[in-house]
């Protein structure tokens, strides 16, 4: 057997890198297609580190970003990508806008369709809301959360942090913790690094386990030290507050003594393993400061830095048909 | 009124659980024993003869709808804009349908729907409700629906009851399972039907009142159903084609016409539906129809509205079911018909003398494809959209008078 064909990752011989209209989850994708659009990131990595960020590949081109759930990072992250690439990039705060109500979802994508955008970069409160509008615009859709359900551009953003600090991503021992029921991040990490050939577990609360999530291909535990056995990576998820009110758990203290994640449990883990969250962090309650701002162990700054990188791939692929880039049309 | 002889098709008799070939008689609006003296020949050669379809539990009057799926008699359930809690709708209800479809409204069982106070229950069976209902949700309050089987037992009412239990299925809009795992939807778990069953047969059984519920659809549901028929209590129970053709994983990229209530649920559960079916565990195949618009459907799926628009595909989906050589057509028509005439305790379901001209004509092989733009339904919002499927109406016969007549 080859290399090329034992390698889940390598592009089979006349596939097309990435023969996708929209990017609306990591589910539907080849792995050598998540690793395409890692590879295509790696040129931005670099372009960000230099002293002038910029690229004008986009330069004529309306970048929306559609956001109907709040966000400052991922809104600042997509906006950067956009400008260093040249786009003309708006924002729509349509959180605190009138457009609210699911009524209006598709008459909002009928009305951004009309200013032609050639690229809507999307995040709403539901599930499959952006599915929704990319099946109705005729410009390519970018999802930047949907619901419970897919974050793409995070599960890229951890692939290619992990890849550049341990190699590679097939083999490692990677621990999703935290609460995965309610998490697309989690989701989109799931799908992504099962596919590079990860070995995946998922640790939470057994109040915020998703039902069946053996079924994706990962093993899950309860008991936090147990799932951080040997692993490589120590992937953190935020513990959004309502969680508590709701009755999912029962307080932060008792939160962070069973699931929260400090320099002893840490030690269960690989000698070297890396400590990743999403952010924002609650510090004290998934993780502890020290850790966090261990820059040996964290990866917490690295992962917002390939974020620019990894959403500069994604616009830049996506908007390749429409560009007429030779080979995408 | 000219009677009708019709000749040459084949007779589904759900009661003698045969079909034989026969000659029907219509007279005066009634099946008659002998050929009335003005007849007008009607051939039915090719054609399955049956009663017509008594449909137990839609949500709308949509009379092109249910005429299309030869539905001849439609129980309406109370959860409409202003829920059937007192005299007056109920009356107004009953005669929505005539003279093409007969509307039976089932009474809520508490005022407003809202699960708390007794509705007036025997105003409304005088008024013209054949049942009682706690509408598309379960009532939580145990005592609450001890009152209300007590008080249908006393009016020999059947009680028609949701089966969820409220806390458990919360704001769940699928079942926990793989499928609401990738598609990041809340789910409820699967039991959330047993236990709310579990309880109702319970006090069922306390107040000695006749239970129907409505939509059974998982396996432990079914199991408890199955131990209290074998104890001989009065417990019936329906399921709609789509619980019996479908599951979670049909929900697919989010397609809200397969948003239900109960939700879809895991393959082994609707394997035990079919497993009931054929054991007779299952009395009641229902359309619920509910047709719901663009406007409450095209939207996440978290925000769409359940229900689907399944009157004028009930027979067609269902015959597919006696293709598979799960059910006779005989036994089909027990569960489309004759079962829910009995169970609410009104005419039809059979094709005896003096039993009311409600017949529907069909011819089981002909091929079509469903089509949600082109249906007769107020809304086209059916899962099957696109299935090409066999089985297609030629006449349909409410109260002697043609109300299809497509040979």
């Amino acid at each position: 057997m080859s290399s090329a064909a034992s390698h889940p990752a390598a592009t089979p011989e006349g596939a097309h890198p990435f023969p996708h209209g929209h990017l609306t989850g990591i589910d539907g994708l080849q792995p050598w297609e998540i690793a395409f659009l890692l590879d295509e990131a790696e040129q931005w990595v670099a372009l960000n580190r230099a002293a002038t960020k910029h690229d004008d590949r986009l330069a004529g081109l309306t970048q929306i970003n559609a956001f109907f759930e709040n966000s400052t990072r991922t809104l600042l992250s997509f906006e950067i990508a956009g400008k260093r690439l040249g786009a003309d990039v708006v924002n729509m705060h349509a959180a605190q806008s009138s457009v609210k109500k699911g009524e209006t979802l598709l008459d909002t994508a009928i009305t951004l369709n009309a200013m032609r955008p050639d690229i809507i970069v999307m995040r709403h409160g539901s599930s499959g809301a952006v599915q929704l509008i990319a099946d109705k615009v005729d410009c390519p859709v970018l999802n930047a959360g949907d619901g419970w359900h897919e974050h793409p551009t995070q599960a890229l953003l951890d692939a290619l942090t992990i890849r550049r600090r341990k190699g590679a991503i097939a083999k490692q021992r990677v621990a999703i913790c935290g609460d995965i029921l309610h998490s697309r991040v989690a989701r989109s990490n799931i799908l992504a690094l099962t596919a590079l050939g990860a070995e995946v577990r998922v640790v939470a609360p057994p109040t915020l386990m998703p039902p069946a999530v053996e079924r994706l291909g990962v093993t899950a535990f309860t008991d936090f030290d147990a799932g951080l056995d040997g692993c490589d990576v120590v992937m953190m998820l935020r513990l959004q507050t309502e969680r508590m009110k709701s009755g999912l758990v029962p307080s932060a203290r008792e939160y962070f003594a069973l699931y929260g994640l400090t320099r002893e449990r840490l030690e269960k883990a690989a000698p070297d393993a890396l400590v990743m969250h999403p952010g924002p962090m609650n510090r004290g309650i998934e993780i502890a400061s020290d850790i966090a701002d261990d820059l040996d162990r964290s990866a917490i700054t690295e992962q917002v830095e390939m974020g620019v990188a990894v959403r500069m791939a994604c616009l830049d692929v996506l908007t390749r048909k429409g560009r007429g880039v030779e080979g995408w049309v | 009124m000219t009677g009708l002889t019709i000749t040459g098709g084949t007779l589904i008799d759900p009661v003698a659980d045969e079909e034989r070939d026969g000659v029907v008689h219509v007279d005066d609006g009634l099946i008659a024993a002998s050929e009335p003296e003005f007849a007008e020949p009607l051939d039915a050669t090719g054609l399955h003869v049956a009663p017509g379809i008594v449909d137990l539990g839609v949500f709308a009057v949509d009379l092109p709808a249910f005429v299309a799926g030869g539905i001849t008699r439609a129980a309406l359930m109370p959860d409409q804009s202003v829920p059937l809690d007192e005299p007056s709708l109920i009356q107004r209800a009953a005669a929505s349908g005539k003279p093409d479809v007969w509307i039976h409204p089932i009474a809520a069982a508490t005022a407003g729907l809202d699960g708390e106070e007794l509705a007036e229950i025997g105003l409304m069976q005088r008024a013209g409700a054949c049942a009682v209902a706690t509408g598309k949700s379960w009532i939580a309050d145990g005592s609450v629906m001890l009152r209300v089987l007590r008080y249908a037992a006393a009016l020999d009412l059947t009680v028609i009851t949701t089966a969820e239990d409220a806390g458990l299925a919360g704001s769940a809009v699928a079942t926990d399972g793989e499928a609401s795992t990738r598609l990041g939807l809340a789910g409820a778990p699967a039991i959330a039907e047993a236990i709310a069953i579990a309880r109702d047969l319970m006090l069922a059984e306390e107040a000695g009142a006749r239970i129907h519920f409505r939509n059974v659809t998982t396996a432990r549901g079914f199991d408890l159903i199955r131990d209290a028929k074998s104890r001989g209590l009065p417990v019936t129970c329906g399921i709609t084609p789509a619980h019996l053709i479908l599951c979670d994983v049909d929900i697919g990229p989010y397609r809200t016409f397969a948003k239900l209530t109960p939700p879809l649920r895991s393959a082994d559960d609707r394997d035990a539906a079919l497993a009931a079916l054929a054991d007779g565990t299952i009395d009641v195949i229902a359309s619920g129809h509910d047709p719901q618009g663009t406007e409450a459907k095209r939207l996440p799926y978290a925000d769409a509205e359940p229900g689907m628009a399944g009157a004028e595909t009930l027979l067609t989906m269902s015959l597919g079911l006696v293709r598979d050589g799960r059910i006779t057509l005989s036994r089909l028509f027990a569960l489309l018909s004759s079962n829910p005439a009995r169970i609410l305790g009104i005419p039809g379901g059979s094709l005896d003398k003096g039993s009311p001209a409600d017949i529907v004509m069909f011819d089981s092989d002909a091929p079509w494809k469903i089509d949600s733009e082109k249906m007769a339904a107020s809304a086209g919002n059916t899962p099957f959209d696109g299935l090409p499927v066999q089985g297609r109406i030629a006449h349909v016969i409410k109260g002697g008078r043609l109300v299809i007549d497509r040979p």
